[in-house]
């Protein structure tokens, strides 16, 4: 029989028994939603999770520092080094190479330091802190009050929220409004004066400096930007701002005892972000070729997908149980049919229909009440999904916080649960179907 | 007397069908039961015979294995050249499908189905294509002169009618052969008479072989050319009929 008379027969069939096959198809449907419902949380949890913890530029950063000398021997065995390899300075000149390495973003100086504030005339001390550009994507800045730096080197500043409010309590009026940044420029000493000195190198002096910024934004929390962004920096400006203001910082000090090898100015360190977590090993590799010493936390992301991977396998079991027993739903139902229609299938095989005919006809019933359970399940399950969004929405709001997207249909679990839950039906059909096809036409005719 | 080969082969190529030595046992716990013993038998092509016997006496399961619903323990039944014993059961439902047609005595139409997708059922088991099953379905039911309640259900018609549907149902494949089970078993004398009147007119136009199994002997002479009468699972006598003598056989 063609495959379009097959489900016509199979159709009209399923819906003789309406009450029964409608239960059995609400069953699947149950089976499936709770399987969605189930995947679409971890599938939801763990997009939350990741992208907020690649926005973060934890996972997509690599902290790049020069290679010390001091370490001695731990640093490895000397031969294995190429020369390319040998402890070069983090100056300008490596800062350009690495912007220049496949799949960087950017690559930007860790700048903060401590410094004198004037404000309405009044003094406040305070920790400042270079923002990258790339730190607008990591999500910190999105409830913010104002908006991000107009551009990469506009003297504007964005405030801490606890810092604003010494400032003034209505931190909203405080947007537009100037403030000054006293600051200590950090300057080389003049050649003849290095000249003088007895080692010659990063030896410089500190002259106070004043500069005019404009207050453009409030935001909660400082981004944990990169590495070393832990600390709390109170007021942000633009990390090319921050660098041409060659402000002493704490770390400089640490530069006068060590035997720096160059007369140029150098970063302690740099934060390298690439394109996306999955490249952090390669490009990390790359920039340790150049000579550098080179760290990540991509371990801690490779764990996060790992935990994922478990979270969502548990959920999809507990998700299965109830697909299972809408399975033994199917069964039960075609064995009653076969039953029922005994005498039918007797019928049908008198008038010339092959055991495989009949076998295919009870298959594309529950292919049918599969396919039904299926689409029926996914619309349960995205319901079941929408309906926890709200009410998890309704509590972050309750508490003050930003709602959430803590579910997520993706097509291939739409696709995959309607095609695993016909493919389930399939496999429940096939004991009922085998079983019509075996019967023996004159008993079955002979059944009243 | 044994036949020769060339004799048996020449009867078989004008044969309907030919039974030689079937035998169908089946085993009820320890005992068998021996439905059909050694039955020989050949039915010329176009010939209307009836099977009579008493209940038991094995006439439904001689159709049955003429029909391709069931193979005999022994013996072999030869019908367009081939053995139904020994086909496959692929090759026994394509029997079933193209070459016979059945009628029940209890109608067997699918209850929840209107006549015409009764009639229409063959015709999708056997594939054939959508845009001609109309015209054949509708030939056959006006065969029956059933063209007017196509859109009903079984249980709207009259038994009369549900015959007449179920042999419409018979026909649309343009079977060879039509096996009948007691076609006239529910039905009253009238109708009865009806439907076998029916099956005679098909016979003649189709050149059709009819076998039918009944118990009613009267109608078999009456209607049939020839009657073969079973008893304890053996063909017991095979007579012409009167109507034979008249010409009536085709």
């Amino acid at each position: 029989m063609k495959l379009r008379d097959m489900t016509e027969l199979a159709v009209r069939n399923l819906r003789e028994a309406i009450l029964r096959n409608s239960l059995t198809t609400l069953g699947v449907a149950v089976g499936v939603a709770s399987l969605v419902a189930m995947l679409s949380l971890g599938a939801g949890l763990q997009q939350l999770a990741t992208s907020r913890l690649s926005k973060s530029g934890l996972f997509d950063s690599i902290f790049v520092t020069a290679k010390s000398n001091s370490r001695g021997p731990g640093s490895g065995p000397p031969a294995t080094r190429t020369p390319a390899a040998k402890a070069r300075p983090l100056d300008e000149a490596a800062r350009a190479e690495i912007t220049k390495l496949p799949n960087v973003i950017e690559v930007y100086p860790q700048i903060r330091f401590f410094t004198e504030v004037r404000f309405d005339g009044k003094p406040f001390a305070t920790m400042v802190a270079g923002m990258p550009e790339s730190s607008k994507l990591t999500g910190s800045f999105d409830g913010m009050q104002g908006k991000f730096f107009s551009s990469a080197n506009a003297d504007e500043a964005i405030l801490q929220s606890e810092f604003a409010k010494e400032l003034n309590t209505q931190t909203s009026s405080l947007i537009g409004k100037d403030l000054v940044l006293r600051y200590a420029e950090r300057q080389a000493l003049p050649a003849d004066a290095a000249a003088a000195g007895a080692q010659g190198s990063g030896g410089f002096s500190v002259v106070p400096k004043e500069k005019h910024l404009r207050i453009i934004g409030v935001v909660e929390t400082e981004p944990a930007s990169g590495f070393g962004g832990f600390g709390s920096g109170r007021l942000l400006i633009p990390v090319l701002v921050a660098e041409t203001l060659r402000a002493a910082q704490v770390n400089d000090l640490r530069d006068v005892v060590r035997d720096s090898a160059s007369d140029k100015p150098a970063y302690m360190s740099l934060t390298v972000r690439v394109k996306s977590p999955s490249l952090v090993d390669s490009t990390e590799a790359k920039i340790k070729e150049l000579g550098f010493g080179a760290f990540s936390l991509l371990d801690a992301s490779k764990s996060l997908r790992i935990f994922f991977s478990v979270f969502d396998l548990l959920l999809g079991i507990f998700g299965s149980l109830a697909l299972a027993v809408a399975t033994l739903g199917i069964i039960n139902t075609l064995v009653m049919a076969i039953l029922e229609r005994r005498r039918e299938i007797g019928v049908l095989k008198a008038l010339g229909a092959a055991d495989s005919d009949v076998k295919q006809l009870f298959f594309v019933e529950a292919g049918v009440m599969g396919l039904a359970g299926g689409i029926l399940g996914v619309i349960f399950g995205w319901m079941i999904g929408a309906v926890l969004t709200f009410a998890t929405n309704v509590y972050l709001k309750r508490q003050d916080l930003p709602g959430v997207e803590i579910f997520a249909v993706p097509w291939w679990l739409i696709s995959g649960a309607i095609g695993f839950a016909v493919l389930v039906s399939l496999i429940a059909g096939l004991y009922p179907a085998s079983r019509a096809a075996k019967l023996n036409p004159v008993d079955a005719l002979r059944y009243e | 007397m044994p036949k020769s080969q060339e004799a048996n082969e020449a009867e078989a190529s004008q044969a309907a069908i030919q039974i030689e030595n079937v035998s169908r046992h089946y085993t009820m716990g320890e005992s068998s039961i021996r439905a059909v013993d050694d039955v020989s038998l050949t039915i010329p092509t176009g010939e209307f015979l009836a099977l009579l016997g008493s209940s038991g006496s094995g006439k439904s399961t001689l159709l049955n294995l003429m029909a391709g619903l069931d193979r005999p323990t022994s013996g072999s039944i030869l019908s367009g050249g081939r053995n139904l014993a020994e086909l496959s059961p692929l090759e026994l439902a394509r029997y079933r499908r193209n070459t016979v047609g059945m009628v029940f005595q209890s109608f067997n139409l699918l209850p929840r189905m209107t006549l015409e997708e009764n009639v229409e059922l063959p015709l999708r088991l056997a594939e054939v294509e959508r845009s001609e099953r109309g015209a054949r379905v509708q030939e056959a039911l006006e065969r029956v002169r059933l063209a007017k309640r196509t859109g009903h259900r079984p249980s709207e018609l009259s038994g009369g009618e549900q015959q007449r549907t179920a042999i419409a149902r018979a026909l649309v494949n343009r079977p060879k052969i039509l096996f009948a089970d007691e076609p006239t078993g529910n039905l009253d004398s009238a109708t009865g008479e009806a439907i076998l009147t029916l099956l005679r007119e098909i016979q003649a136009s189709m050149g059709m072989t009819i076998v039918m199994v009944t118990h009613e002997r009267h109608l078999a002479e009456k209607f049939a050319d020839r009657l073969a009468t079973m008893g304890d699972g053996k063909l017991l006598t095979t007579l012409d009929s009167q109507r034979s003598g008249d010409g009536a056989r085709q």
